[in-house]
């Protein structure tokens, strides 16, 4: 008897390792991968304007862990982070900011308009709202087509406070589609403090008005993330419908990297969100749950680095698309 | 395609056996029935269009025929059923988002115009987003400043979709179903005051092209160009005309994206003037965009100046008799390309 619990809990501690790691592995991607982003767009050479995921890793690494390659993502203008987390290639990505040609919408998306087929990546987005509603439908085209696919909305406080959540939530909740509704609460929304223009700062409270579970989670916690997301996703898969996940979290940096979001937020603030870094967190309960060592994380941050150096490398050396294909694709036609 | 006025609202006299006359509602009840038996991954949502059938009667029998999977009603959100349609595409279904009054696609402006037209494009062609919303324009019977506008050119301003408008019952089953078989964003744009109008629709499966203009009565002095509801008044002009000696040639536009320019510039060709008849407002409107095209590709050929005869601008009133003063009628139609007639460049 006893051999077998201890076999049992082996296997367990096992499996939690591999879970560990690979959320580990996940965020410290996206951590890197931004860092990057930051480095080259503030080099000059990066087009447009990029908003860093930085601190809310955990996120979006918790909630795609659960998802299947052909589940859907439908995420906002804060975007790299979830399209990563789905599986967007980094160099893929990482060219997409550039605007080149290799980009994973060939240079033509850019930051906001990250898009991926293969892996269900149903777009980052200049409007949060709207991904909302998209993530709504790719969930009623898995019901009608009755497959066991679920979709997940990425929107933050602001996009909370927009009508399309209040649309999007009564009618999934409705026709209980598979959807689940992931609010990153950072507390602003752009410049704006969020309890400056809602009453109730509690979003994760608002579900019981749709009907549906609403469930606040630490989101710079990535096992409760993954936890929580996990029983969300397993319910709207087997047809209970859509679940809001409220996940407290905080961006390090300011609203877009030009913006050096100190003047809404304390210094003080800032530091200690930076004390509660979900990659620490991770690394230092997993090491003292001896879960894993040192040595594992030191050996997937090498690893990363070179993803990273290589992404960059690949879109920097990307050229840009031939401007006489500026009119391709108004319209999709048979023949493509 | 028949090239002859197929649409009368007179017409079920002449009809015969194998004329079958049927309305502009069950047109297009018809052509969606046929696609949605044809490909499955067609859905339909929108406000009252489940078991009541439609407030026109748009709808009527497919959520009996289908069920209620497949045919939704929705609540009062335009933004979620435009939004949700968006998202249903792009994971590989083809939603019929019926908004029913164009006012209302208003409220889901954002869903058309920032995400389902632009995804195709933005996503260097990965995403198609097969998406046909279907809404109806125009004024009948003092329907007020909320349910009349005709926002066809809104739409047709917007790169990657396509805007079809439909005149009469056999143009509405065969654009329905070309809407249909169409994997980009159409905005399908009928006329409250059509639904009830019959013509001649044939039981056979037919498709109407996109982008073919439809010469609907053949003239030798002046070329109206016109769509929707207002071909209809345009042929009662013409026939006013005709009797005062003028010669109209009518236009019937049916899609304004894609435009066929060639139809026009052939008949300005033929008769040197240019009349377009639009019951939206002149400014900013296809009217303006055809006289545009005809200055610049033809304005050697006109003999005299273009005239736009469209609703005059102010909010829609319900008083019966400024409404009808503010809309194109056949008296307005037949004065202004009169008054044309006598005007030389």
């Amino acid at each position: 008897m006893k051999r077998s619990s201890t076999a049992k809990n082996g296997s367990k501690l096992k499996q939690d390792k591999k879970i560990v790691l690979a959320l580990y592995r996940k965020m410290v991607l996206i951590r890197e991968f931004e860092m990057k982003a930051k480095e080259i767009f503030h080099s000059g050479k990066m087009p447009g304007f990029i908003h860093i995921y930085v601190g809310e890793e955990a996120v979006a690494a918790g909630v795609c862990a659960q998802l299947h390659q052909d589940d859907y993502v439908a995420s906002t203008h804060r975007g790299h982070g979830h399209a990563l987390a789905k599986g967007v290639a980094p160099r893929d990505a990482m060219a997409e900011l550039m605007g080149v040609v290799t980009g994973c919408s060939g240079g033509r998306g850019g930051t906001m308009h990250l898009y991926d087929p293969e892996v269900g990546f149903l777009g980052s987005n200049g409007v949060v709202p709207p991904g909302i509603l998209i993530a709504a439908g790719a969930g009623l085209s898995a019901q009608l087509r009755g497959t066991s696919q679920v979709a997940v909305a990425f929107f933050g406080d602001g996009g909370s406070n927009n009508g399309a959540f209040h649309e999007g939530l009564n009618l999934a909740a409705a026709w209980d589609l598979p959807v689940v509704f992931v609010c990153e609460n950072n507390f602003y929304a752009t410049e704006m403090p969020f309890s400056e223009t809602t009453k109730n700062t509690n979003v994760a409270s608002r579900a019981k008005a749709y009907g549906i579970p609403g469930i606040q989670v630490d989101g710079n916690d990535v096992m409760a993330v993954y936890e929580k997301a996990g029983e969300a996703i397993q319910r709207a898969r087997e047809g209970g419908g859509p679940t809001l996940i409220e996940c407290v979290t905080y961006r390090w940096f300011g609203h877009h990297a030009g913006d050096p979001g100190v003047s809404y937020r304390t210094k003080e603030e800032v530091a200690e969100w930076k004390e509660r870094d979900p990659i620490g967190k991770l690394r230092n309960d997993s090491i003292a749950a001896r879960l894993a060592t040192e040595t594992d994380f030191q050996r997937i941050d090498e690893e990363i680095k070179d993803v990273i150096e290589e992404s960059a490398d690949f879109a920097l050396a990307s050229p840009l698309e031939a401007d006489s294909t500026a009119l391709d694709h108004v319209f999709y036609s048979p023949a493509e | 395609m028949p090239q002859k006025n197929i649409n009368s609202t007179s017409s079920t006299a002449s009809s015969t056996a194998d004329q079958r006359v049927i309305t502009y509602a069950q047109a297009g009840v018809e052509g969606v029935r046929e696609e949605m038996l044809r490909n499955p991954d067609i859905f339909y949502i929108g406000q009252g269009i489940g078991p009541r059938g439609g407030n026109f009667q748009q709808s009527r029998g497919l959520w009996q025929e289908f069920g209620q999977a497949r045919v939704r009603d929705t609540p009062i959100a335009e933004r979620a059923q435009a939004g949700f349609g968006v998202g249903a595409a792009l994971a590989g279904s083809h939603p019929i988002v019926d908004i029913v009054f164009m006012d209302f696609t208003l409220e889901a402006m954002g869903e058309i115009v920032q995400q389902a037209s632009t995804i195709h494009y933005i996503s260097n062609g990965r995403f198609k987003v097969p998406l046909m919303v279907r809404a109806a324009g125009g004024g009948i019977r003092s329907t007020g400043p909320h349910h009349s506008h005709t926002f066809w050119s809104f739409f047709a301003h917007i790169p990657g979709l396509k805007v079809v408008v439909p005149s009469t019952p056999y143009d509405v089953k065969g654009l329905i179903k070309t809407a249909l078989r169409d994997e980009n964003p159409i905005m399908f744009l009928e006329h409250k005051g059509l639904y009830g109008t019959k013509g001649h629709v044939p039981e056979e499966e037919y498709l109407i092209p996109f982008g073919e203009a439809n010469v609907i009565r053949s003239g030798e002095d002046v070329t109206v160009v016109t769509l929707g509801k207002m071909v209809q008044r345009s042929l009662d002009a013409a026939e006013e005309l005709q009797r005062n000696g003028i010669s109209a040639e009518v236009i019937d536009l049916r899609t304004l994206v894609p435009l066929d320019k060639e139809a026009i510039l052939k008949s300005i060709t033929k008769t040197g003037r240019l009349v377009v008849v639009d019951e939206a407002y002149a400014s900013c409107g296809i009217s303006a965009e055809v006289a545009a095209i005809v200055a610049f590709e033809a304005i050697d050929q006109l003999d005299a100046p273009v005239v736009r005869i469209c609703t005059l601008p102010t909010p829609h009133s319900f008083s019966p008799s400024t409404d009808s003063y503010l809309v194109p009628s056949v008296v307005r139609i037949v004065a202004e390309v009169s008054d044309l007639m006598k005007k030389k460049i």
